[in-house]
């Protein structure tokens, strides 16, 4: 198997007293979907959080392997340091600009790869590159009809689709999923793990999901975490077959963690 | 909430402004002319609190910052050049707002408006309690600034309808520099700022840097307001720094609407004129005095039935419009 992409490594995170993350190692590799599951306040959208920049790490570090740029630690540096990166996120709440159309909303998001921030004669929307970029990641999103529609007309599904379009459109390689299928109805999970595994050809993806038929139907490798700490990782079978883990989380706690 | 008639109404607007004069008494003509240079102060203020926003009650720093440059450049009798003098107004702005900017926009909502207010209010005391500006008496700017081109004049800025004209260039030329950045890349990005500004950052701007941008940007045409302002006057004194103007130009643009350039400018009208009828004493005899209360309940009122300023007024009427089944 190639080198990992993106490598954690002995991350912590303390708050105050309390270790929200702690001492959790995973590896990333471009094409597989690692997903992150465990009941609630486990530490997963912490971990997302660490990897992201939103917060910084208390110990451990992030070994990132960036295009042609050499290995990074990312542990500190500033979220849209991070994202510039190669690195994208989609939120658990739904959290784009409401103001704009679906398209304006990727438009933005794919702007930010370009570093004419200053040209400020010239109409944002007459970038061809940029609006081209705007219009793939709206139609691999299964967005492509709705993009003249104002962000907050779109149904509850729809919003979360435009996150993950506006994920696409900075151009990701590695994909920090934070619940993508939550809020949504059986049709519109369908779609968007279909989604998954057809941008998994070409990204590394870390999932943090609670839906354990989209989880096993897309995982290549899997994370349990209770309480801030991995107390199992490997392929989804061997997960599933651990009695440590049906123990600690998929026996019993499996009912309360939808809830 | 712009629709398409709204280039028409404006460019009908700037027509009627520029015909004034030739109808208008002089004391008119230069009241509208205090009004435009209001309008390129709150259209300034409108590009940080409406567009990127960030509320300042300090905005009056440049403002009057800019004036100080003018009655300090300028020769104690003669007249100074408009070009220079202008230049170095404008620079100190800018800069002022590059150092005072590192640190205020580190803070946001309501520390912002009190770390805003807080620098304002030292720079108002530094030309208050030291002779370096004149005192709290202020200085003259005894001659308007030249405008030359080698030896030719190109405007006379003493002519009071000359000034007017110039005014009113100028106000239009702002308006338009402004839509124009608002539509480019950055005046998108700065908008993402005010709608989420952790969301823009997880996509990868740095928004710190587009911050800082259009807070320079935003000073800078404050300060070519306060230049204009204190040209037209003919002096300056600590006033012109202080936190009433800071309020009334941002009243000016909550009345106008935030985050649209010709609701600043509508509010600046409605604002000064307001001003002007609510104080007149012929009219309100001894109640004159107190047109502050008067205003004061007009600013309440509209904040209350417009949410989105006077300029909602248009859209909240097509909609009634539409809701009743005539079309829009």
């Amino acid at each position: 198997m190639a080198d990992p992409i993106l490598c954690v490594e002995k991350l912590t995170k303390l708050f105050g007293g309390l270790a929200a993350v702690n001492d959790v190692s995973l590896e990333l590799y471009l094409g597989q979907v690692h997903a992150v599951i465990g009941p609630n306040g486990a530490g997963k959208s912490t971990l997302t959080n660490l990897i992201s920049g939103e917060l910084a790490p208390t110990t451990g570090a992030i070994r990132y392997l960036a295009h042609g740029e050499g290995e990074f630690d990312l542990a500190g540096l500033s979220s849209d340091r991070i994202s510039r990166l190669g690195i994208g996120r989609s939120f658990q709440k739904t959290n784009i600009f409401l103001p704009f159309t679906a398209f304006e909303n990727c438009r933005l998001a794919a702007q930010s790869r370009q570093q004419r921030a200053w040209q400020i004669f010239r109409g944002a929307s007459r970038y061809a590159d940029v609006n081209a970029i705007a219009e793939q990641s709206l139609q691999a999103a299964g967005l492509a009809e709705r993009g003249q529609v104002n962000a907050a007309m779109l149904s509850h599904g729809e919003q979360r689709q435009l996150e993950i379009a506006m994920c696409l459109a900075t151009q990701p390689r590695v994909l920090l999923m934070d619940e993508p299928l939550a809020g949504m109805g059986p049709q519109e999970s369908l779609r968007i793990v279909a989604l998954i595994q057809k941008l998994a050809a070409d990204h590394a993806i870390l999932l943090i999901e609670h839906d354990m038929d989209a989880v096993f139907a897309v995982a290549h490798c899997l994370t349990v975490m209770v309480n801030g700490e991995v107390i199992e990782s490997g392929t989804p079978q061997a997960v599933r077959a651990s009695a440590h883990v049906q123990e600690a989380y998929l026996g019993e706690a499996h009912g309360d963690t939808h809830g | 909430m712009r629709s398409k008639l709204t280039p028409v109404l404006l460019l009908i607007a700037v027509i009627l402004l520029a015909a004034f004069p030739f109808v208008g008494e002089k004391f008119y003509i230069q009241l509208i002319a205090k009004v435009m240079i209001m309008a390129i102060f709150a259209m300034s203020l409108d590009l940080l609190v409406g567009y990127t926003g960030l509320v300042s009650l300090g905005h009056a720093a440049f403002f009057g910052l800019a004036g100080y440059v003018l009655a300090k450049a300028a020769p104690q009798y003669a007249a100074a050049n408009l070009w220079t003098t202008l230049a170095l107004a404008l620079v100190a702005c800018a800069i002022f707002a590059l150092l005072t900017g590192f640190l205020v926009l580190r803070t946001s909502g309501i520390y912002f408006i009190m770390v805003t207010l807080a620098f304002s209010q030292m720079l108002f005391f530094v030309f208050h309690d030291t002779p370096f500006g004149g005192g709290s008496d202020g200085m003259y700017i005894y001659a308007k600034p030249e405008m030359k081109i080698g030896e030719t004049a190109l405007l006379d800025l003493e002519d009071f309808k000359v000034l007017y004209w110039f005014t009113l260039g100028l106000m239009t030329l702002v308006y338009l520099f402004l839509r124009q950045v608002l539509d480019s890349n950055f005046g998108r990005a700065l908008i993402g700022i005010k709608t989420n500004e952790h969301r823009l950052r997880a996509l990868g701007f740095p928004t710190f840097r587009y911050k800082l941008a259009s807070y320079m940007l935003s000073g800078t045409l404050a300060g070519l307001a306060g230049y204009i302002a204190a040209l037209q006057f003919g002096f300056v004194n600590p006033e012109i720094l202080s936190w009433h103007v800071s309020g009334s130009v941002l009243m000016m643009v909550i009345l106008g609407g935030m985050g649209s350039l010709h609701g600043a400018v509508l509010g600046a009208f409605v604002f000064i004129l307001l001003q002007e009828i609510l104080s007149n004493q012929s009219w309100f005899g001894p109640i004159a005095k107190h047109w502050q209360l008067a205003m004061g309940i007009f600013v309440i009122i509209v904040a209350l039935l417009l949410p989105q300023g006077l300029v909602g007024l248009g859209s909240t009427f097509r909609k009634k419009h539409k809701a009743s089944g005539g079309h829009g």
